[in-house]
């Protein structure tokens, strides 16, 4: 038995190393991969990119400017600026901003006059995008942290803060409600307050830093911006739409394979054979192969809408353009895969290792912000990375057909390059 | 007239192996064509250039007096068989043989027609709408002929059709090709097995390292031998030839003895002195003659003398 078990084994291994190709990719693919995500989520590539936000100050105050200012001076945020909520909506919504901050009128004197009081906080209004839930909490810290130090070095040294601290020294003097023992604290601290407040205005100083401060002058009022007001995100959307896009790659694998045994067990001869010409037999080819995409897509894409409540809250056509144009695209990658592949085996691997990373960087697993900047421009040459963001644009975005336009031509542009490059290189000779 | 497929000159390399070298044939109306050469004598490779998969580096191919690669009708004329079972296991039989008549143009009526009659002709009527992937090696193999004939070529490449198959689905093979030669169907048929080349082809070409050896009907090419013909006596007491057997090979023109169930058989340079000479020394040891006969050689020594290689091993 044990010499039956030790050949049985020796045989498979034979058999394993005996494709040296598929051989050094069976290693090499996850090797590749790991330290590659490795690197990047070890901070490696030049660091992490910033969070794109959009500022809409209304207020125009001291204190809102130095509020944008310091946003504008964080390493962790590229700040733009916009002029109304509307217009700021609109960028999230497009996808051109993970998120927006509203400082409204009024809101850097209220933010001062709360920080004692705790009373009448201004509403900060945060715009997101829903589908960068990781970048909003770190956009909301950020925020606190900066809206802090402004608005607690405007109560400890501007003008504004000695007003407030006067006003709040009256109100707490005439608040019969209070303990006395509270009343006689807090009136020792206002009263200090306004005694280094008026001493550092006449001596010119800025003695007191960003430090102290009571407690959080204003509220967030958070808003997902998704395609309609009030609409819920459904993650689902971004879910789906990444996996039809996933697998329909890993079906135009198999669909490359699919030619490359056909040509191994002379199935392809036999077609050559045939009065056709072999632009014929990859046309073929390429419209199966585009039709089972397209099924793939619509069946993945219709369960996601039937059972969990995906819709297409934008453009419909645009929708089913970028459908076709993937399909369309993925088979010309199967087609490109046949022609420059020698095994099966070897290319199968090679192929997985490629899907992998298309979907991969192209925003279907992990979220781009984590990428370091020049990685999600590089993101910009893969098709998946167009075909993922612009099937969120029309979904869960509710954009219109004209925000898929460019997305559909880029993917159809794949289309031909792929399919040329196939046409050229599939082997014209079957011995 | 032409014939409906002649081959002239054609050679093809791959790198520096020179896998086909001046190989020329011609085939007419009616005649199955044998091409006979072991493994690897670039009969597949002749064919292949034939049926259009390759292009000759040297030489022509003409179907019907041109060439098949700018005449569609010529290629139409065409069926290739090849040695791969080259069908969809997925797909029934029927959808292979569909499938294989669209690709010639048929349609409508005529295709099932066609495929109805194909069907027949191999004899899988019945399993018309099974998988092929539930059919047995040989019932594999008559589809893989039928495809070949849907869309009745007058010339039909066999590349070695009886590979692997058992005895019964080898004979209806046989017969199916004997129906198509009689049918006036101009068959090429390769192979490496000498008794199927001696049994089906009208004429034969031996191949080998990618040359014509030669060609023939197979006496032609018998008679070609310089020691043609071959004595075998039925010996009665003579057990296995000891002691004596090696006596017989020193006989003056006598070579390749050999014995076996009490048949002594010998290659003789001539055939009067050499059955004197054997009836002379089966006296002499007191052996008893069963019956004598004379053989012509087969293709087996045939090819042994062009080549020095038994055919099955070379």
């Amino acid at each position: 038995m044990m010499r039956a078990l030790r050949a049985l084994v020796r045989k498979d291994l034979t058999l394993f190393f005996e494709d040296r190709r598929a051989v050094v990719l069976s290693f090499a693919a996850p090797i590749a991969i790991g330290a590659f995500f490795g690197f990047l989520f070890s901070g490696g590539g030049g660091g992490n990119a910033k969070i794109p936000v959009r500022v809409a100050d209304l207020d125009g105050s001291s204190v809102s400017r130095a509020i944008v200012a310091a946003l504008e001076k964080d390493k962790a945020l590229e700040v733009k600026s916009a002029t109304s909520a509307d217009e700021a909506r609109e960028l999230v919504r497009r996808g051109k901003a993970t998120a927006a901050v509203i400082l409204p009128k009024s809101f850097g004197e209220e933010a001062v006059n709360a920080f004692f009081r705790q009373t009448d906080k201004p509403d900060l209004l945060l715009l997101r995008d829903p589908s960068h839930t990781a970048e909003a909490g770190m956009l909301r810290g950020i925020l606190t942290q900066h809206v802090m130090e402004v608005v607690s070095k405007e109560a400890f040294s501007g003008p504004a803060g000695l007003r407030s601290a006067r006003q709040a020294l009256r109100q707490v003097s005439e608040d019969k409600a209070m303990a006395p023992s509270d009343r006689k604290d807090l009136t020792v601290l206002l009263q200090s307050v306004v005694n280094l407040q008026e001493h550092s205005t006449s001596e010119k100083t800025e003695a007191l830093g960003p430090q102290g401060g009571i407690g959080v002058p204003y509220d967030t009022k958070e808003e997902e911006v998704t395609a309609h007001a009030g609409e819920t995100y459904n993650g689902y959307a971004h879910s789906f739409g990444g996996m039809a896009l996933q697998f329909i790659l890993m079906a135009s694998i198999e669909f490359g394979m699919g030619i490359l045994i056909e040509r191994r067990t002379g199935i392809w001869k036999r077609l050559l054979a045939a009065p056709l010409h072999r632009s014929t037999l990859l046309l073929a080819r390429g419209i199966s192969g585009a039709l089972i995409s397209l099924a793939i897509f619509l069946v993945c894409m219709g369960f996601g809408m039937a059972v969990f409540g995906v819709r297409v809250q934008g453009s419909w056509p645009g929708f089913l353009l970028l459908a076709v144009a993937y399909a369309l695209m993925a088979s010309a990658f199967g087609l490109l895969l046949a022609a420059l592949g020698r095994t099966p085996e070897a290319t199968r691997g090679l192929a997985v290792f490629a899907v992998l990373i298309l979907v991969m960087l192209g925003g279907a697993w992990v979220p781009a912000f984590i990428f370091p900047a020049w990685l999600q421009k590089a993101t910009l040459l893969l098709p998946t990375r167009w075909a993922m963001d612009a099937l969120d644009g029309v979904t869960w975005r509710g954009l219109g057909l004209a925000s898929a336009l460019p997305a559909v031509a880029i993917l159809l542009g794949f289309t031909f390059v792929f399919a040329l490059i196939a046409a050229w290189k599939f082997p014209s000779e079957e011995g | 007239m032409a014939p409906l497929l002649e081959a002239r000159r054609l050679a093809k390399n791959y790198g520096t192996l020179r896998a086909v070298e001046e190989v020329s044939l011609s085939l007419e109306p009616g005649e199955i064509l044998g091409l006979l050469g072991p493994n690897g004598a670039g009969k597949t490779t002749t064919v292949s250039m034939i049926a259009g998969l390759l292009a000759p580096d040297g030489g022509e191919v003409l179907l019907m007096g041109r060439p098949p690669s700018t005449n569609g009708a010529a290629k139409r004329a065409l069926g290739l068989v090849p040695q791969d079972l080259a069908l969809f296991d997925g797909l029934t039989a029927e959808a292979n043989l569909r499938l294989f008549g669209a690709l010639y143009g048929l349609g409508g009526p005529g295709l099932d027609r066609a495929v109805k009659e194909g069907l027949a002709f191999v004899g899988l009527s019945e399993r018309a709408s099974s998988r092929v992937k539930s059919f047995s090696g040989g019932m594999k193999r008559r589809l893989n002929l039928a495809a070949g004939l849907l869309h009745d070529p007058s010339v039909l490449l066999l590349d070695e059709p009886t590979v692997g198959v058992d005895p019964q689905s080898r004979n209806a093979i046989f017969d199916v090709l004997e129906d198509l030669r009689s049918r006036g169907k101009a068959i090429l048929y390769t192979t490496h097995y000498m008794e199927e080349a001696e049994r089906l082809c009208s004429r034969i070409v031996i191949m080998d390292h990618g040359r014509v050896l030669a060609e023939g009907t197979a006496p032609e090419l018998a008679s070609r031998l310089p020691h043609p013909t071959r004595l075998v006596a039925e010996l009665r007491g003579g057990g296995d030839g000891e002691g004596w057997i090696g006596e017989v090979g020193k006989l003056p023109g006598f070579s390749r003895v050999s014995i076996e169930g009490g048949r002594l058989g010998a290659t003789v340079e001539n055939l009067a002195e050499g059955t004197s000479a054997l009836l002379a020394f089966i006296a002499s040891r007191g052996l008893e003659l069963a019956s004598l006969e004379t053989q012509r050689p087969d293709l087996e020594t045939v090819f042994l003398a062009l080549t020095g290689r038994e055919l099955r091993d070379a």
